[in-house]
C-alpha cells in the first residue's frame, strides 16, 4: 500500500477543523481497506447529545444511507451517558474504490477516508492454511533452525520448512492505540483485514460500554462460510485463546472467554482443536469455569460434531469418512508443548496423558475440512511459543517452534500430494525480545556462569545431539547450549540453562504488591539474580517478559502466494486470503449508485 | 459477567492495602486444635482431573460440611481487604483476576474468611481452615463462580 498525500488530505483538514471541539469517531476508522461485500458495523460517535435533524452523514457525497442500503440507529443517548450515536450493523459496499465519509451535528464535523476493494471474480486457490507462531521472533527461527538442521562448512545443511518458501516479506504489526500490539489485535488483523487495538478481536474498540457491542467486522470464517467452504482453528493453547478466537470472535475483550465459546458455535466453524475444556462445561459440571448451565459439548454433540479428548479418539474421528465437524478438547487448560509432551514429561502431561502435538491435530483437521469439495480455511497455531517467551524461557519456545516447523513440513507435502492448490501462510502475530547471543559452555572455568557465555569465536557451535526424525534433539540438557537472552524482562533468576522440571515461573508478586524474583530458583547453581528492566509496580507492573514492536517474518507458498513481498501491514494477510480466495462480493455498482431503472 | 473479567488497569491499579486485620496468629492456633484427619490436598481433593469434568475424591465428599485445613498459595487478590481470595496448588504469578489473557487453574479452592485478610506475600505457602462446601455457587457480590469452597476460614502461615 503507497503512502499517497492526496488520500489523506481530506482527513488531515477535518483534524484541524475539529481539533478544537469534542471529539467525532466514525467506525471503520480512516484508512479503512474494506473487502467489497463484506459486512461491517458503520458507527459515528457524536461528542454531546445531538438534534437528530442536525445530523448530517455522506458517504462521497450522498447520504450514507443510500449508500449503505438502510438507515442507522439513534443511540439518543448512549449507554446512559450525555452523548449520542449513529450505528448501522451490518452495512456493506460492494462497489470498489475509494470512500469518503462526512459526519456532521450542525455544529462540528469530522471525515474519514476507506478504501473498499475487490478481488479477482475466480479464485486461485482452492484452500488456505494459515499458520501463526504466536510471538514467533526472528531468534526463535535462528535457534529452531540451529537446533534441527545441522552446519557443515559454515553453511545450514538443510532448511526448515517455515524457509524453504518462494515468498517473504516483512509484516508490521501496530495496531490503531499502540505501536505494540498483542496476539487479540494481531489476529484479528490476519482474520478481518482491519486494524483494531490491544485485546480486540473482530471489532473497532468505540466507547461502547459493553464489551459485546463495539462496531464489528467481517472475519475469514463468516466470509468462507458464505461461500460453503469449510474453516477450521486447531491450536495448543486454550481454544478460546486471542488468536483461535479471531477466526470468529468480535469482543473488545478477549478474556470474555464464556461469549466466545458461544461464538465458536453461532458461527458453524467446522473443526476446532485446543485446551480450555471448561468454558464448554456448564456450572454444574465440577471443574466448569461457566457461570450458566449451557452444556456446550452436548450443544456442539447435538449439531453434529464428532466430540474428541484424546489424541486417539481425535485419530479415529478423524479416520471415519462420515466425520465432517470436530471439536477436540485435550486440556483443561494449555496443550503441553513439545519440549513436555515428547522428552520432559512435564506440565501436565501426566494428568493428560495422550494429548496430540500441534501437528497431529492439523492431520486430523486437514481429513475432516477436506470432505468439503468447495475448499477450506484452516489456522494452524503453535501458541506457546509465545506463552514460554514470556515465561523466559527458551528451550520450549525453541521447541515449540520445531513443532511449527514439523506442521507446516506436512502441510507442504499434504498440498503437493492433493492438487497443488492450496495457500500456505506461515507468520507470527508479533515478536518478542528475544536474541541467540552464543553459548553457555559448562567446560569453561570459574565459579560464575557469566564467565561461561561464549560468543563471537568462542561461542563456536553447541552440542545437542542430532535431531530426530521430525527435528527435535533428544536432550535439550547439554553442555554446551545456545544463549538466547531476553531484551525485556522483570525481576527474575538467570539460571543460565533448560528449566527440567517445568515451565520457568520467573517473578511473583510479593506482599507489598512489588513483583519479585520467584525464589525458588535461588538455589540453583550458578543462579544470578536480574534485577528487571520492566515496570514492577501498580498498573504497568510486568510479571513475565513482553511483546516487542519488532516486525515479523511472513513466508508462503501455493497459489496467490506470489503478493507476498517486500513490507506489508499485517491486515495485507488477509486481502492475500481474501484474493486468493476471490472472497470479494462480484457484484458491483449495487450499493454505490441507485440501480439504473 | 463474571469477575473474572475485569480490565487489568482497574485491577492492578488497586493498592493492597496493609491497615487490616491480621489473622496469622489466630489462625495458627485454629489449626493446632484440629486433628490431622481433617487435611485434605489438592491431590487428595479430587479423584480425577478431566477434560469434561472433575471427579471428587471419596474423602473430599465425606468432609463435606466438615472443617478441614489446605495448604496451598493464596493468588493476588481482585481487591485489597477481601474477605475471599483463591487458593491454588502452585504460586499464581499472573492474576488471572487482572490479565486479560490468562485463566485460573482449573483446580481451584475458593476461601472465604471469616474476617478480612491483611497483607500476604504470595509466594509463602500457607493453611488454609475452615467449612468445606462442594457444588457450584455464584458470588452475589463479585459474580465469581467457584465450586469447592472453604468458608468461614481463617489462614496460618506454615
Amino acid at each position: 500500500m503507497r503512502f499517497k498525500p492526496s488520500y489523506l488530505l481530506p482527513v488531515l483538514c477535518a483534524m484541524l477543523v475539529s481539533s478544537t471541539v469534542v471529539a467525532q469517531t466514525i467506525f471503520p476508522l480512516t484508512r479503512a481497506d474494506i473487502l467489497a461485500g463484506s459486512h461491517f458495523d458503520f458507527k459515528v460517535e457524536f461528542g454531546a447529545v445531538v438534534d437528530p435533524d442536525q445530523i448530517k452523514v455522506t458517504i462521497n457525497g450522498r447520504d450514507y444511507s443510500k449508500v449503505l442500503g438502510k438507515k442507522a440507529q439513534l443511540l439518543a443517548r448512549e449507554d446512559g451517558k450525555e452523548v449520542s450515536s449513529l450505528l448501522l450493523r451490518d452495512a456493506s459496499i460492494r462497489k470498489p474504490g475509494p470512500y469518503t465519509v462526512q459526519a456532521s451535528d450542525g455544529q462540528h464535523s469530522a471525515t474519514v477516508a476507506w478504501r473498499v476493494y475487490a478481488t479477482p471474480a475466480k479464485p486461485v486457490a482452492k484452500n488456505v492454511i494459515l499458520f501463526i507462531g504466536d510471538g514467533l521472533s526472528i531468534a526463535h527461527r535462528t535457534a529452531a533452525r540451529i537446533l534441527s538442521q545441522g552446519i557443515e562448512g559454515g553453511k545450514f545443511t538443510g532448511k526448515l520448512a517455515i524457509d524453504d518458501m518462494p515468498y517473504m516479506a516483512l509484516l508490521t504489526t501496530q495496531g490503531t492505540d499502540s505501536i505494540i500490539t498483542d496476539s487479540a489485535n494481531a489476529a484479528h488483523a490476519y482474520t478481518t483485514g482491519h486494524k483494531s487495538c490491544v485485546n480486540a478481536l473482530g471489532v473497532y474498540c468505540s466507547r461502547a460500554a459493553s464489551t459485546l457491542d463495539h462496531p464489528r467486522v467481517d472475519t475469514i470464517t463468516a466470509l468462507a462460510k458464505r461461500r460453503g467452504m469449510a474453516v477450521g482453528a486447531v491450536t495448543n493453547s486454550e481454544i478460546e485463546d486471542a488468536t483461535p478466537a479471531a477466526m470468529v470472535a468480535h469482543t473488545r475483550r478477549r478474556s470474555d472467554f464464556n461469549d466466545i465459546v458461544k461464538m465458536y458455535y453461532d458461527s458453524k466453524i467446522d473443526v476446532l482443536m485446543g485446551g480450555g475444556s471448561p468454558n464448554f462445561l456448564p456450572k454444574s459440571t465440577a471443574g466448569s469455569k461457566r457461570g450458566d448451565d449451557v452444556d456446550y459439548i452436548d450443544l456442539f454433540r447435538q449439531a453434529d460434531y464428532k466430540i474428541a479428548i484424546s489424541k486417539s479418539e481425535m485419530q479415529a474421528a478423524a479416520d471415519d469418512a462420515r466425520t465432517t465437524r470436530m471439536l477436540g478438547l485435550y486440556n483443561t487448560g494449555n496443550v503441553d508443548g513439545a519440549l513436555d509432551l515428547k522428552f520432559l514429561k512435564k506440565g501436565s502431561v501426566s494428568k493428560f496423558p495422550d494429548q496430540p502435538d500441534v501437528p497431529e491435530e492439523m492431520a486430523a483437521a486437514l481429513k475432516v475440512l477436506s470432505r468439503n469439495k468447495k475448499g477450506f480455511v484452516l489456522m494452524v497455531e503453535s501458541a506457546r511459543i509465545d506463552k514460554y517467551s514470556h515465561s523466559l524461557d527458551p528451550e520450549r519456545a525453541i521447541y515449540d517452534t520445531i513443532m511449527l516447523d514439523v506442521a507446516v513440513k506436512q502441510a507442504k507435502e499434504w498440498a503437493k500430494a492433493n492438487g497443488n492448490n492450496t495457500l500456505i501462510l506461515v507468520t507470527s502475530d508479533h515478536s518478542h525480545a528475544v536474541s541467540v547471543i552464543g553459548t553457555v559452555n559448562d567446560e569453561e572455568p570459574g565459579v560464575d556462569m557469566r564467565d561461561k557465555v561464549e560468543t563471537y569465536a568462542e561461542a563456536g557451535f553447541p552440542n545437542y545431539p542430532a535431531p530426530d526424525a521430525q527435528g527435535y534433539p533428544g536432550k535439550v540438557d547439554v553442555s554446551r547450549r545456545l544463549r538466547m537472552t531476553f531484551g525485556a524482562y522483570p525481576d527474575h533468576y538467570d539460571t543460565f540453562r533448560p528449566f527440567m522440571d517445568g515451565e520457568f515461573v520467573p517473578t511473583l508478586r510479593n506482599a507489598d504488591g512489588l513483583m519479585v524474583a520467584n525464589e525458588k530458583y535461588k538455589a540453583v547453581p550458578g543462579a544470578v539474580l536480574r534485577e528487571g528492566n520492566l515496570p514492577n509496580k501498580g498498573a504497568r507492573a510486568s510479571n513475565s517478559g513482553v511483546h516487542s514492536g519488532d516486525d515479523v517474518v511472513l513466508t508462503a507458498s501455493g497459489p496467490g502466494a506470489d503478493k507476498v513481498h517486500g513490507q506489508m501491514e499485517n491486515t495485507e494477510l488477509f486481502r492475500i486470503m481474501a484474493d486468493a480466495l476471490a472472497l470479494a462480493s462480484q457484484e458491483t455498482g449495487a450499493a454505490a449508485k441507485p440501480r439504473k431503472k | 459477567m463474571s469477575a473474572i473479567h475485569r480490565e487489568s488497569r482497574e485491577c492492578l491499579g488497586r493498592r493492597f492495602l496493609l491497615s487490616s486485620l491480621l489473622l496469622w496468629a489466630s489462625g495458627a492456633r485454629a489449626a493446632d486444635n484440629m486433628s490431622l484427619d481433617s487435611h485434605l490436598s489438592f491431590d487428595s481433593l479430587y479423584k480425577s482431573v478431566g477434560v469434561l469434568g472433575t471427579q471428587y475424591s471419596e474423602r473430599a465428599k465425606l468432609l463435606k460440611g466438615h472443617t478441614v485445613r489446605m495448604r496451598g498459595y493464596i493468588a493476588p487478590p481482585l481487591k485489597p481487604e477481601s474477605k475471599f481470595f483463591v487458593l491454588t496448588r502452585e504460586p499464581v504469578a499472573v492474576c488471572p483476576f487482572c490479565s486479560s489473557d490468562a485463566q485460573w487453574p482449573s483446580d481451584i479452592v475458593v476461601i472465604y474468611l471469616k474476617a478480612t485478610l491483611g497483607p500476604v506475600n504470595f509466594s509463602q505457602r500457607i493453611e488454609v481452615a475452615g467449612r468445606l462446601e462442594m457444588g457450584s455457587w455464584t458470588d452475589p457480590e463479585n459474580g465469581f463462580v467457584s465450586q469447592v469452597r472453604i468458608v468461614d476460614a481463617e489462614v496460618s502461615k506454615l
